[in-house]
């Protein structure tokens, strides 16, 4: 696999950096920080979601027991969207991780001295 | 207890059994049942004899040696998350108060993601057999060992206790058997698997476990279905027609938003501070491997949440008597989903039913004492006592010592608490292991200021402020010590009957102000080294 045009110091080093240099850089640090943007835009997606629809169910009942169907109420379709948004939300990370962190995992361990 | 409230009403049925009208054979063992259940119980102590032969290592004892695939890992995962709760309970409760029950499911479900977000990778880059080892990891070991191992047994010894109980009480529905019997046959078999085959075959069992609960939950929701043209429109109309249309609409269970969230968090975070889910993360061969055993996990509970429903509705549409029927047999619903087996498809599909939610309680149970022991045996034992020095020997020795002293407390409490309220234990467990097991997890992980002595306060603040408010709140301190006001109502010391919301914020900010006036520089040190295990997974096992 053909490594990524960068800019900056670590380009060019290759299993010769020791473990505090690649600590130190500005890669790594910028890794972690995405990781953790990353969870963090998805955990807030997800209280949105969750902690929205038991509040919403608790305290505005005119609007969940509307009726979507003959006799099915909006609160059905709700429940079943948290569900199901809350593993599109599990997935959408998994595919973020596959194809945007691990590569840059990899290039940073093959950094390191052996 | 709002939480749960489906084991209590399990126990609380072993009391009032009614006798099974001529239309079930519930309670009366036949040949199916009972075929079923020796079947499935032989089939799954055939791989604990081919597990055995593997498990040499206290690597193979504890992690399957780390040789479980990411779609076995979620389906063990699956297995030992979806416990008789989740599939006896909810369908009940959707049976009898309708949409309430689908709010359980929700809840039950978004802990995944959360998990995933949060702990998943650091988890098993850093680890080694049990969650402890990653709090304790840049930390003085022993006393941050010894209260991770205070937190984690009180959890899993909790959710023990709540499981035996609630086997006693199914299998004594199920077959007929003496409460005393059923406990004393649950932990022998459960014995044979962990002690015989270890964690791999507590992993197969799970695996079995899980399929057929999702074959068997399958096929009742289909044939439901088949009833009503494939349209749940059509089903919802017939519950509506029968039970009127509150069925479909939220009630009580979250008129109160304090209540409702600290519910949410007790469920949401809980998981993350589960004993013997956590340790499932070891048995991958790395970080990638238990991020996709997550997602497979996932899709795999999401999947039957989003079905038991329907099974629930169907089993009070289609039994004749309806709801009246499924209370006779048991007050809290639990048998909806069994009778409804007998109905669309005859006792022999019941005998299927029934033995799937036997090895369900039996493979949760397995899983909780594997946790339970590696708590004691590799935190304790190894790390604290031996000094971290221990040969291979002597630990898998300690292991099956440990897990058969639990085995025997498991029985032994299993048959001290029969018919008492189990929801409080496992509420506890819940709130446990929110508040004990998960702030000082994740403050370890996250938190370079992050203190030997914040993580032990953490833990204990956590640990023991979760407990007093569940003795205080109306479930324990009115229901189960029977405290009643002037108007004859149970009520508790404390108004509320989840206390995550609170001993949660408190184990949290014990974590936080203990590190803050205490110094650890070797911790501090150390965290530079530990981010490039933790992001990178260097020097993981």
């Amino acid at each position: 696999m053909a490594e990524p045009a960068r800019s900056g110091p670590s380009t060019d080093s290759r299993g010769n950096k020791s473990a505090l240099q690649v600590l130190d850089s500005p890669d790594f640090k910028a890794l972690v920080k995405k990781r953790w943007s990353v969870s963090m835009v998805l955990l807030a997606l997800l209280f949105v979601t969750y902690y929205g629809f038991i509040l919403l169910l608790a305290t505005n009942k005119a609007f969940v027991t509307q009726k979507v169907g003959e006799v099915t109420t909006l609160a059905i379709p709700l429940g079943v969207a948290v569900i199901i948004f809350a593993w599109l939300l599990t997935a959408y990370y998994v595919g973020w991780a596959n194809k945007s962190y691990d590569p840059e995992v990899e290039r940073l361990k093959s950094q390191l001295k052996r | 207890m709002t939480h749960l409230g489906v084991i209590q009403q399990l126990v609380l049925q072993q009391a009032q059994q009614a006798a099974p009208q001529a239309t079930t054979t519930l309670g009366k063992p036949t040949v199916a049942s009972i075929g079923f259940f020796f079947l499935i119980v032989a089939v799954t102590l055939v791989i604990t004899y081919f597990a055995a032969k593997k498990t040499k290592t206290s690597s193979e004892f504890y992690a399957a040696g780390r040789s479980v695939s990411a779609l076995q890992n979620g389906f063990a995962l699956a297995g030992d998350y979806m416990s008789a709760a989740s599939f006896l309970g909810i369908s009940g409760m959707v049976a009898l108060k309708g949409y309430d029950g689908m709010i359980y499911a929700t809840g039950w479900l978004v802990g995944w993601p959360a998990l995933m977000f949060l702990v998943a990778e650091p988890l098993r880059n850093l680890g080694k057999f049990t969650f402890a080892d990653v709090v304790a990891f840049r930390l003085r070991q022993k006393p941050v060992r010894i209260a991770a191992a205070i937190g984690g047994i009180l959890t899993v010894l909790f959710y023990t206790i709540a499981q035996m109980v609630g086997s006693g009480a199914l299998i004594q529905l199920m077959f007929g058997l003496k409460y005393e019997i059923a406990e004393i046959i649950v932990g022998v078999v459960m014995l044979a698997y962990v002690l015989f085959g270890g964690m791999l075959a507590t992993t197969w069992v799970q695996i079995i476990k899980a399929g057929l609960l999702l074959f068997g939950v399958t096929i009742l929701t289909g044939l439901v279905l088949a009833r009503f043209g494939f349209n749940p429109g059509n089903l919802y109309k017939a519950v509506v027609d029968q039970y009127g249309q509150p069925s479909l609409e939220p009630g009580g269970f979250v008129a109160n938003p304090v209540e409702a969230v600290s519910l949410g968090l007790a469920l949401m975070f809980g998981l993350l501070g589960l004993p013997h889910i956590l340790m499932r993360f070891y048995t991958v061969p790395d970080a990638k491997a238990a991020r996709k055993s997550v997602l497979y996990a996932t899709g795999l509970i999401g999947y039957f949440y989003l079905i038991i429903p329907i099974v629930g509705f169907g089993a009070a549409v289609l039994t004749p008597g309806g709801r009246a029927f499924i209370t006779s047999i048991d007050k809290g619903g639990n048998m909806a989903s069994p009778i409804l087996a007998e109905q669309l498809l005859g006792s022999g599909f019941l005998g299927f039913i029934a033995a799937v939610a036997f090895a369900t309680i039996l493979a949760v149970v397995a899983g909780l004492t594997l946790a339970g022991a590696s708590a004691y045996s590799h935190d304790i034992y190894v790390n604290v006592i031996k000094g971290g020095h221990a040969t291979e020997e002597e630990q898998v020795k300690a292991a099956k010592t440990a897990t058969v002293v639990f085995g025997i407390f498991a029985v032994g409490l299993g048959i001290l608490f029969k018919g008492q309220n189990v929801a409080f234990m496992v509420g506890l467990a819940f709130a446990i292991a929110a508040s004990a097991n998960f702030p000082a997890l994740l403050m370890s992980i996250v938190w370079k200021r992050f203190t030997t002595m914040g993580a032990v306060w953490s833990i204990l603040v956590g640990a023991f402020s979760s407990c007093i408010m569940i003795l205080l709140s109306p479930t324990v301190w009115g229901e189960v010590f029977h405290h009643l006001d002037a108007a004859g109502k149970p009520y508790g010391i404390l108004p509320w009957k989840n206390p995550a919301i609170f001993s949660m914020t408190a184990a949290f900010v014990a974590g936080i102000v203990v590190s803050l006036v205490t110094a650890d520089q070797g911790a501090q040190d150390k965290f530079e080294d530990e981010k490039l295990r933790t992001y990178l997974g260097v020097g993981a096992e």
